[in-house]
């Protein structure tokens, strides 16, 4: 017999961006515990919303199948009084024993015979673990200390196998067959069954599937507005019953700047900002309410209200911020911490300053950096935090800056991920290139290395942008000497980048990083050039004939370059040597082709390890020349051939 | 529904609920979680159930009484509920229904807000409530306090009185507010916002602060050391903090210095917190 099931974990509201991953973690956990136990079925889908994760697998088998398995006793010479034991121990009487006949000799044996378990009883034994075993970013404790933890406290449980409960209990919560509706559309105890579960919550107003949440907000909008993938998925996740509803403000707030007005609707009142035909702002707003309607326009006029105030707020920040320039704010950052350890965003500007000053004559970055950290004392970066940067340009517009300055001041920050653009313009570069150098250094001075998951400081963000900037970029930038943490660092977020975001091959990087990488631009030239040779034919054997050299120099642990010719013998030994020496001044792409064939006719006729100590250690110091002929490039020894040898 | 209705409605519905109805703490606290009544009493294993409004002092956050919404002093209704029961949103979601919001007809979500604070060594997990776009309320679950983890955890539930007021009446300023009957908010209170910002910002005396932050931190320590003064030291704890937060106002403080004093509060408060476990448990 084959049976459906049906498990929801009933719970206050858990943060929406933490859902998806959880629901993840879930299906793989029961997806394996069915496979491990044997009881047959697939997991066919996880659904969720903010108060409830569920999971429906298909063709579970009723019971596990019986086992059968052979036991051998002691040998039959023993006699009767041992088989009369081992009977007993496999709880059986003597007559039901057999004989085994095996090279050792005759044994007795018992077919012993395992029951399998009722798939309910497997189930209720171990789904408490297994829920209590989601992966959380972070969870709690509800009922007293040393109790159970999960993100938020599980208040109801359905676990249903066909018709009937699992049973089992969390933190004094027993499942059952009653799910709870939406907390005001909804009944709070709704018997279900496992064909009418996603009936009976629609029928309390909670859409189960995320995709028809998603669909429900986008087919309720009828303006233009702003895509938004991220907000979208946010207000999927934060709702059981999502409706848009079009909000209106004051067209006279459209005066302020259309970053601050975006900020406020979308981070702090998750807004989706409306466009007119143009593509121009608009004064509406969309805001995704998690109930079915606003009859009397309650909910519309409370948004507005609540906007209305933050844009008043915002426009009173700006007014107030005006009062001071920019300038005039350098001495108060002397009172805003950059790290504890590391002083304040003043000390921290003059080092920037200082770095600008080193490494180019750019008076606009130069500036730039003296006013970037400024807007860090306003007011409406206080209040709005993610604009810090785009305000201080914004101020720098108002106050007269030249316009480089002011680009340079707002673009600051960026790149703030791997799909954001970098800096427009050699100044706004420069500066975002010296502010995050800054930060990785001074926080690497203080041993504040990032840790497993753990990146207060968003280092390999700032790392990235490093490596985005001088590449996207094309900027001459030498990294200076550094401590070897913060190297080993840096050399995995450029492995990174030039792997997994470039798309080239790792061997390709690792090759090319290994004849150094301090010249990222370089870098990207040589490995541009090796990923175009490596297609060649000569390339494939020479890089393994490099691996093999690799191996006869380390085994002979040998590093000796300097070599006699007079003790190279005649043959493909000399000519090895002719053609690398004729061929000094050719580029790489045109010398593998020549030296290849001579590459392999040594190897086919002469022997490395002559009798003579001398001719070997000449031998080996022409390999060790050999080896190092394309360093600069980089280590062919690195790139994985077929043919390894 | 006038401010003082609403104040009074929620404390008779918590009181319904088995609630202590408590009267504010009469030491300056930034926060109503501060007080006594909650930073001790969440402590142990003795389930405690009480509601007050606390008057919540932030010096930096006073305008002089030109900001419609943003006041130095605001009032807070704090209920802490230890052990938190099973149904403990539902009976926020009805004292919302007591102070007359029609749940049915306004949007309500509950967002992902966790609250901290390294002073008191406190931390808990919970949300900002919304209501039609408005936070109205902290709800959290307690976890830790003065770095004990809690025997039993706590929700603590608090309502900020002059927004929800405000939404209530359909006003776009706190001053606005219907205190009583043909009493605006203003009247009651926008004296004491102007004098107590100029105060805040302008006036206070750098040098004498200092000085009752060395004092009160003393006088901390020195009763620490004394069986059976756990409250009268907390008071102290108290006066240093409010008076830190007076120096913040004041811009008087440097970042060197900053990170130093407020270590030397949370020292105070985690020695409060040990000396009050410490006695629960020789009482029990």
């Amino acid at each position: 017999m084959s049976l459906p099931f049906l498990l929801e974990i009933g719970t206050e509201e858990i943060p929406d961006w933490m859902i998806v991953p959880a629901l993840n973690n879930l299906q793989d956990m029961f997806q394996a515990l069915l496979d491990q136990h044997a009881l047959g079925g697939q997991v066919t889908s996880v659904d969720a919303t903010p108060r409830r994760l569920v999971l429906r697998a298909e063709g579970l088998l009723d019971r596990q199948a019986d086992v059968e398995e052979l036991v051998l006793g002691p040998p039959t010479s023993v006699g009767a009084g041992a088989a009369a034991g081992f009977a007993k121990k496999m709880g059986t009487t003597p007559d039901q024993l057999g004989t085994q006949s095996t090279a050792k000799g005759e044994y007795f044996s018992f077919a012993k015979r395992t029951q399998g378990q009722p798939t309910g009883t497997m189930l209720a034994r171990e789904l408490p673990n297994l829920i209590l075993k989601i992966q959380w970013p972070k969870t709690m404790y509800w009922n007293g200390k040393g109790t159970e933890r999960f993100i938020r406290p599980i208040r109801w449980l359905v676990a249903l196998l066909g018709e009937a409960v699992v049973p089992f209990a969390i933190a004094g919560v027993s499942s059952g067959n009653a799910t709870v509706g939406h907390r005001i559309l909804g009944q709070p105890s709704i018997p279900v069954t496992i064909q009418n579960f996603e009936d009976q919550l629609r029928a309390n107003g909670v859409i189960l599937s995320a995709d028809e949440r998603r669909e429900k907000i986008e087919a309720g909008i009828s303006v233009r507005f702003k895509p938004d993938p991220d907000l979208l998925h946010t207000l999927t996740y934060i709702t059981e019953f999502p409706t848009p509803i079009l909000g209106s403000f004051d067209a006279s707030y459209l005066d302020l700047p259309q970053e601050v007005l975006v900020t406020v609707m979308r981070h702090h009142q998750k807004y989706l900002s409306v466009e007119d035909a143009d593509g121009k702002l608009a004064p509406h707003f969309i805001a995704v309410v998690n109930t079915n309607a606003d009859p009397d326009g309650l909910v519309r006029h409370g948004n507005e209200r609540v906007l209305r105030a933050r844009f008043n707020d915002a426009r009173f920040f700006w007014d107030q911020d005006q009062k001071k320039a920019l300038g005039a704010r350098l001495e108060d950052l002397k009172t805003v911490t950059f790290q504890a350890k590391l002083g304040s965003y003043y000390d921290k500007t003059m080092r920037i300053v200082r770095l600008v000053s080193d490494l180019w004559r750019d008076k606009h970055a130069r500036r730039a950096a003296l006013l970037c950290k400024c807007d860090l004392t306003t007011d409406m970066v206080k209040e709005f935090t993610d604009l810090q940067g785009i305000v201080g340009g914004l101020y720098g517009e108002v106050q007269g800056e030249p316009e480089e300055v002011c680009r340079a001041i707002y673009h600051h920050y960026q790149p703030i991920s791997m799909d954001s653009p970098i800096p427009p313009g050699a100044s706004s570069r420069r500066l975002a290139l010296a502010d995050k150098w800054d930060t990785l250094v001074q926080c690497f001075e203080v041993g504040m290395a990032p840790t497993g998951s753990k990146d207060p400081f968003g280092l390999r963000r700032a790392a990235q942008g490093v490596v985005r900037i001088i590449v996207e970029g094309r900027m001459t930038f030498t990294f200076p000497g550094m401590r070897q943490e913060l190297s080993e660092f840096l050399r995995d977020r450029v492995e990174y980048y030039f792997r997994d975001v470039r798309g080239f091959a790792y061997d390709e990087v690792r090759a090319c990083m290994a004849a150094g990488w301090n010249d990222l631009l370089d870098l990207e030239a040589r490995l541009k050039r090796v990923k175009a040779i490596r297609t060649t034919p000569d390339f494939e054997p020479i890089a393994a004939s490099f691996k093999r050299i690799k191996n006869i120099l380390k085994q002979a642990q040998s590093s000796e370059s300097t070599f006699e010719s007079q003790l190279l013998e005649p043959g493909p030994e000399l000519d090895l040597y002719n053609a690398i020496r004729s061929t000094k001044d050719q580029p790489l792409e045109s010398r593998i082709g020549s030296l290849r064939p001579k590459v392999d006719l040594f190897f086919d006729n002469v022997l490395v390890n002559a009798p003579d100590p001398n001719i070997r250690r000449n031998r080996l110091a022409l390999l060790q020349n050999l080896l190092t002929e394309f360093s600069d490039v980089a280590d062919f020894s690195e790139i994985v051939t077929e043919r390894q040898s | 529904m006038t401010f003082q209705e609403t104040v009074l409605r929620l404390k008779q519905y918590w009181s319904d609920r088995g609630c202590i109805i408590q009267e504010p703490y009469d030491v300056e606290v930034g926060a109503g979680t501060m007080a006594p009544e909650t930073f001790l009493r969440v402590l142990g294993p003795e389930p405690y159930s009480v509601a007050y409004v606390q008057p919540s002092r932030r010096p930096a956050d006073g305008r002089y009484g030109d900001n419609p919404n943003r006041l130095y002093k605001h009032q807070q209704l704090q209920v802490i509920l230890k052990p938190a029961p099973a149904d403990v949103i539902d009976q926020y979601l009805g004292s919302l229904e007591a102070i007359g919001i029609d749940l049915k007809k306004h949007d309500i979500k509950f967002e992902e807000d966790n609250w901290e604070a390294p002073t008191l060594g406190a931390w808990g997990i919970g949300w900002q409530v919304m209501l039609d776009g408005m936070e109205i309320s902290q709800f959290t679950y307690f976890q830790q306090c003065g770095g004990f983890e809690l025997d039993l955890v706590p929700a603590e539930l608090t309502y900020g009185l002059e927004r929800i007021v405000a939404f209530l009446q359909n006003v776009d300023s706190v001053y606005d507010i219907e205190w009583t009957r043909g009493v605006e908010y203003r009247r009651v209170r926008l004296l004491e916002e102007y004098q107590f910002s100029k105060y805040n910002f302008e006036l206070a005396d750098v040098g004498m602060l200092w000085q009752l932050f060395d004092l009160h931190e003393k006088e901390c320590q020195r009763l620490l050391k004394i069986p059976d003064a756990v409250l009268p030291a907390y008071d102290q704890v108290l006066k240093c903090s409010h008076v830190f937060n007076l120096l913040d106002s004041r811009a008087a403080i440097s970042v060197t210095e900053r990170v130093g004093v407020i270590g030397r509060v949370r020292k105070l408060a985690l020695g409060v917190a040990t000396a009050w476990m410490k006695r629960n448990e020789a009482a029990a």
